[in-house]
């Protein structure tokens, strides 16, 4: 690159320019289109993850986010790690998810093969249509069926349970009971769904490979393993992978809905937790800073299952 | 070789003619196993049905299973009467009335840009990291909260749309559905004159309507089943959407919200079948369009999860 230039020189570099500006003017629009949608994630999203400086400080609501408030330095987060029940919290949020996470990634594995085995389609597509349904419904619908059932006076499951004489269990005030109870009835709202992906997966399958199993005398249950299961191996990774990201996560709306104080010590999680010493009690500052710590560590682990699928998956998101 | 294929051949017509006759118990022990649980997933909201529509002596004394006892409107009638049932309705009305038009209209904004090519346009890298932050990292509930109280924003539908306007996965999910449109279509476009927004909506739009149409559903379903947010960016309760307004009564079971006479009322119902007919009728949109929108449910997923 020469500095000073000749004529020509000149001339290219202006004609860059022109050409540069014609480009911005080109992409002008798109500019446009994405002001609306960036202008209400900065307020929405961006703006709440500078408002974690509420983490460090002694927050008053009254003098508002950014306010002239006592910061305290990292006060709130040893408040918090001197809280007996922290542990228990964050052992039980461990304990429920993980049980969610692979149930919910066996469940529907398991349910696909066996759907794929039914040759009558419009039998398989009621029953995939009819157990997809309760992922639909929320978790206050849910919730209240479930009070009602599982009820210890007067709930159908009870009155089940004592027509075989069976002691009446509270499926949702014993703290025995209660974790079950939240694992069995988020894989009965979710399982529909992984069980309709997994058999997107299988029909993907190429069918020669079933007669030329089948010719070669592979019964049921080899085909299912040497061909089924490795044609759904690429879903099947990325889904466990992504639901790693969710580790964090066992289920606020359904804890929420479910939950009453003696079942805490079993069933209460990070987000139930936050919200109370939060929002009920009002103490700001260390909600947010469990908050701040959830939201620290789903980062890593959600970046980390984004990578894993992307290297193992071939998954991109953009 | 040959031979190999011979014995092959000669098994195929040995054993097709067998299991053509054979009764397999694998089938119907598999049928038998999936329609069971099938069926199981759906009767907990079979017996809520005929609780709410049972009298509230056959619902309190447990004589109701799966059919009506004492058939009866009285729980309906007692909601049908109260004015915060209506106007909680209203609100999750109005809320998706707005709320799913705003989304959609964003999606579409953003997901058009962010589609195109880097060399076509320079910045989607910029963009699209800043979009995909969001899914990895939040300020968590209290900031959030903080955030929306101090925009002044709590007790107005605007809380319950504008915090969620952007839905970035449906944007993704758009993203690459619009990839997929022939590149032809549109250079065809910009040669007839076509600007970058009538080709957005001359194009881009129509050809990708099932997918908008799913996405459409989808927010839909969000909207209406939304209800921690309406518990608690409103204030008053007379702003409740309806799953914020049902979460009060059937879970937290306040009924402060009830004047004298709607208590003397309630004494004539059961507690047990009013609570079961506010879940009726808080799941009946979605159970009712269900069945006929049922390709589009199950479109959703299939875009979601296995994307091209």
């Amino acid at each position: 690159m020469h500095l000073g230039g000749s004529p020509l020189h000149f001339a290219q570099a202006s004609e860059e320019i022109t050409m540069r500006s014609a480009r911005t003017w080109r992409e002008l629009p798109f500019h446009l289109m994405i002001l609306p949608a960036l202008l209400l994630i900065a307020v929405f999203s961006y703006i709440p993850m500078a408002g974690i400086t509420i983490a460090f400080q002694k927050f008053i609501p009254a003098k508002g986010l950014f306010g002239q408030q006592k910061w305290v330095g990292w006060d709130n987060f040893s408040y918090v790690l001197e809280l007996p029940s922290f542990g228990q919290v964050l052992w039980n949020t461990l304990y429920i998810s993980s049980f969610k996470l692979v149930l919910g990634l066996l469940v529907p594995i398991i349910f696909a093969i066996l759907l794929n085995e039914l040759k009558n389609e419009t039998i398989k597509r009621s029953i995939q249509t009819t157990i997809y349904l309760p992922y639909f419904l929320s978790w206050v619908v849910l919730g209240g069926i479930l009070i009602d059932l599982l009820s210890p006076s007067g709930g159908i499951v009870n009155a089940l349970l004592k027509s075989f004489s069976i002691e009446p269990v509270f499926f949702l005030g014993d703290n025995k009971w209660f974790p079950a109870t939240l694992i069995v009835s988020d894989i009965w709202k979710s399982f529909g769904y992984g069980t309709i992906v997994y058999l997107a997966a299988i029909t993907g399958i190429d069918p020669g490979l079933y007669e030329a199993a089948t010719i070669d005398g592979a019964n049921r249950w080899k085909k299912a393993w040497h061909i089924t299961l490795p044609g759904m191996r690429m879903v099947i990774v990325l889904l466990s992978v992504l639901s790693l990201g969710q580790l964090l996560n066992a289920g606020f709306d359904q804890v929420f809905n479910l939950y009453s104080p003696q079942v805490y010590e079993s069933g209460d999680i990070l987000d139930t937790f936050v919200y109370r010493i939060g929002l009920l009690d009002a103490q700001y500052g260390v909600a947010t800073a469990v908050g701040f710590f959830k939201s620290i560590v789903s980062l890593v682990l959600i970046s980390g299952s984004y990578f894993l699928a992307y290297r193992f998956a071939k998954y991109r998101i953009f | 070789m040959s031979g190999n294929s011979t014995k092959s051949a000669s098994t195929v017509m040995y054993r097709s003619p067998g299991t053509g006759k054979r009764f397999d118990w694998f089938v119907v022990v598999n049928a038998t196993f999936l329609i069971v649980v099938a069926v199981l997933c759906v009767l907990p909201l079979l017996h809520i049905i005929a609780l709410s529509f049972s009298s509230s002596a056959a619902a309190s004394a447990g004589y109701v299973k799966l059919w009506p006892v004492d058939f009866t409107l009285a729980s309906y009638d007692f909601t049908a009467g109260r004015e915060g049932f209506w106007r909680s309705m209203v609100i999750s009305l109005e809320r998706i009335a707005i709320g799913t038009p705003l989304n959609l209209l964003l999606t579409i904004l953003v997901a058009y840009p962010l589609s195109k090519e880097t060399q076509h346009f320079r910045f989607r890298l910029v963009y699209a990291w800043i979009f995909f932050v969001t899914m990895l990292f939040n300020g968590g509930l209290i900031p959030w909260y903080v955030t929306i109280k101090q925009l002044g924003l709590l007790d107005s539908i605007w809380a319950l749309v504008l915090p969620g306007a952007v839905p970035v996965f449906s944007i993704v999910l758009l993203l690459n559905f619009f990839r997929e449109v022939p590149k032809e279509l549109e250079e065809s476009a910009i040669i007839d004159g076509a600007g970058q927004w009538t080709t957005l909506w001359r194009i881009y739009v129509p050809i990708s309507k099932p997918a908008i149409a799913t996405l459409a559903l989808f927010s839909m379903v969000e909207h209406w089943n939304s209800w921690f947010d309406g518990l608690i960016l409103m204030g008053n309760p007379v702003h409740y959407p309806l799953q914020s307004y049902i979460q009060t009564i059937v879970i937290q079971m306040n009924f402060g919200s009830m004047s004298r006479d709607e208590l003397l009322n309630l004494a004539l119902i059961s507690d047990r079948t009013l609570k079961a007919s506010q879940i009726f009728l808080g799941s009946l949109p979605i159970i009712a369009a269900y069945p006929f929108l049922q390709k589009y449910f199950v479109k959703g997923i299939v875009l979601g999860s296995v994307k091209g």
